[in-house]
């Protein structure tokens, strides 16, 4: 394992404090810890320890809890108190990064609202409004108004195969294409603030921007 | 048991009334029984365009208050015998009449017709509602213009929402020169957005307006380009498979004669 260690342990009044990285992936991050509780096998056995696990921004499910907590239980004396994420559930990762799907066309007149991100399959006409907390991908032409991040979420993006907008927002930033900026590229574009101005891109360079929106890591 | 079309468009002037009375003329040329019935109270102009308004003695407000017999409201066409209108009334206007007794009337038309056309007042208000509470299906008209697409999908989303679903479309009054200079939308750019069926196409035509102030359907006049264009929706709409018409503009002497010879 080259660079630094993706596991950094503390020692508290009582117990010890695992400080789990929240970039890699969760694996990798298993065989990690299994190979730093065999290497200190020595120093950790004793008396009974608490263990507070924090797993910084990482959310994990149920499946991989119970495994963190196996892996743990590998060393006998070590008891796991707590296993904690520091971004709280319904703040962030809830509603918030929930993807609604939807197919269909969104016409003039009508709007869709939907709390967290959402993917349309269709289009957004001229004089339809789409307005999510999240972002939005349209797998379609968007030739209406989107607006992503209407709570103020200033990371939000907007995707689109066509992007032909009346109108683009996110969080409290308006843009008018063409006026501000236009796009005659005949491919998939993304739309995103940065220091408060609307810029638009390729989507394939979303990676850049965004590290959290999909977690693909190739094999 | 007959069909109720509605003929709609949300924007006003795109060719409603027009549209309502060829394709309702040319529907009674391939021998279907028919009646159309003008919904738009207070504004009334199919009877004007078929040249019927001197006939009128009741209207859909007076059968709808039970003032008269259906039948008696039914104006005869004076060039075929299985066309029918009834008008709207003149002096009231869209909140006298419910969309129930809208469908109850259109009910009691559709054993006797093959089609029943319904033509629809401008706009998505009661008018609009009245219109479309008694069709089975519904054709859209929209011209290539960017306001009256717009206001064609926006009354393409009422519709789906309703019981008639998505509706066809046809697109009115093109200009092939406009067109092909890039200045008038085409109709792959209007279909692109507006993703429904296309019924048809009625290139810009100066008969239409000239037949409309002789009180006269320009479907009549086989010579003209528009009347060509109506025709082929009418066999459209009876399930016939008609290929959409091109709409280059005349050709010389030497293209007809390469038509003619089956090169064109």
């Amino acid at each position: 394992m080259a660079g630094k260690s993706l596991i950094t342990i503390k020692g508290v009044k009582d117990g010890l404090v695992f400080l789990l990285d929240d970039k890699c992936g969760f694996h990798e991050l298993i065989q990690e810890l299994k190979a730093m509780l065999d290497k200190h096998e020595q120093q950790f056995a004793g008396p009974i320890v608490h263990v507070d696990v924090k797993l910084g921004s990482r959310q994990i499910g149920k499946r991989e809890e119970s495994l963190l907590r196996k892996t743990f239980r590998r060393q006998g004396n070590l008891v796991v108190r707590s296993i904690r994420s520091d971004v709280p559930d319904h703040k962030d990762a809830d509603p918030a990064r929930e993807l609604c799907r939807m197919s269909g066309i969104v016409r003039s007149g009508q709007t869709v609202e939907c709390r967290g991100s959402l993917l349309l399959i269709g289009d957004v006409n001229p004089g339809g409004i789409v307005r999510t907390t999240g972002d939005i991908y349209v797998l379609g032409a968007l030739r209406g108004i989107a607006h992503a991040g209407c709570e103020g979420d200033e990371r939000a993006i907007i995707a689109a195969s066509l992007m032909k907008p009346m109108q683009l927002r996110i969080a409290g930033v308006v843009s008018r294409p063409p006026e501000e900026w236009a796009s005659e590229d005949p491919w998939m574009e993304y739309a995103y603030l940065e220091e408060g101005t609307m810029k638009v891109d390729k989507l394939s360079r979303l990676s850049r921007f965004r590290k959290d929106v999909m977690q693909f890591k190739g094999v | 048991m007959g069909e109720a079309i509605v003929i709609t468009s949300g924007k006003g002037g795109v060719g409603k009334t027009t549209t309502s009375a060829n394709l309702g003329t040319a529907l009674a040329l391939l021998g279907k029984k028919v009646c159309m019935v003008d919904t738009d109270i207070g504004l009334r102009n199919l009877d004007v365009v078929m040249g019927l308004e001197n006939r009128i003695i009741y209207d859909l407000i007076d059968v709808a208050e039970g003032r008269c017999r259906l039948n008696q409201a039914m104006i005869k066409d004076k060039r075929f015998d299985d066309l029918y209108l009834i008008p709207a009334a003149q002096t009231k206007d869209k909140n006298d009449i419910t969309p129930e007794q809208v469908r109850n009337i259109v009910n009691s038309l559709k054993p006797d017709f093959d089609y029943v056309i319904i033509d629809c007042p401008a706009g998505i208000e009661q008018g609009f509602r009245n219109a479309i509470a008694g069709a089975d299906k519904a054709i859209v008209v929209t011209t290539p213009d960017n306001s009256a697409v717009r206001d064609a999908d926006r009354v393409i989303g009422l519709l789906e929402k309703t019981h008639i679903g998505t509706p066809k479309l046809i697109i009115n009054r093109i200009r092939p020169h406009l067109v092909k200079s890039g200045d008038m939308l085409s109709v792959d750019e209007i279909c692109q957005v507006l993703a429904v069926d296309l019924l048809g196409i009625v290139p810009d035509d100066e008969h239409v307006i000239k037949a409309a102030s002789a009180g006269e359907p320009t479907v009549m006049n086989p010579s003209s380009r528009a009347s060509i264009a109506y025709r082929n929706i009418a066999r459209r709409i009876i399930g016939e498979t008609v290929p959409l018409q091109q709409l280059n503009e005349k050709t010389g002497v030497f293209g007809r004669f390469k038509k003619f010879l089956g090169m064109g």
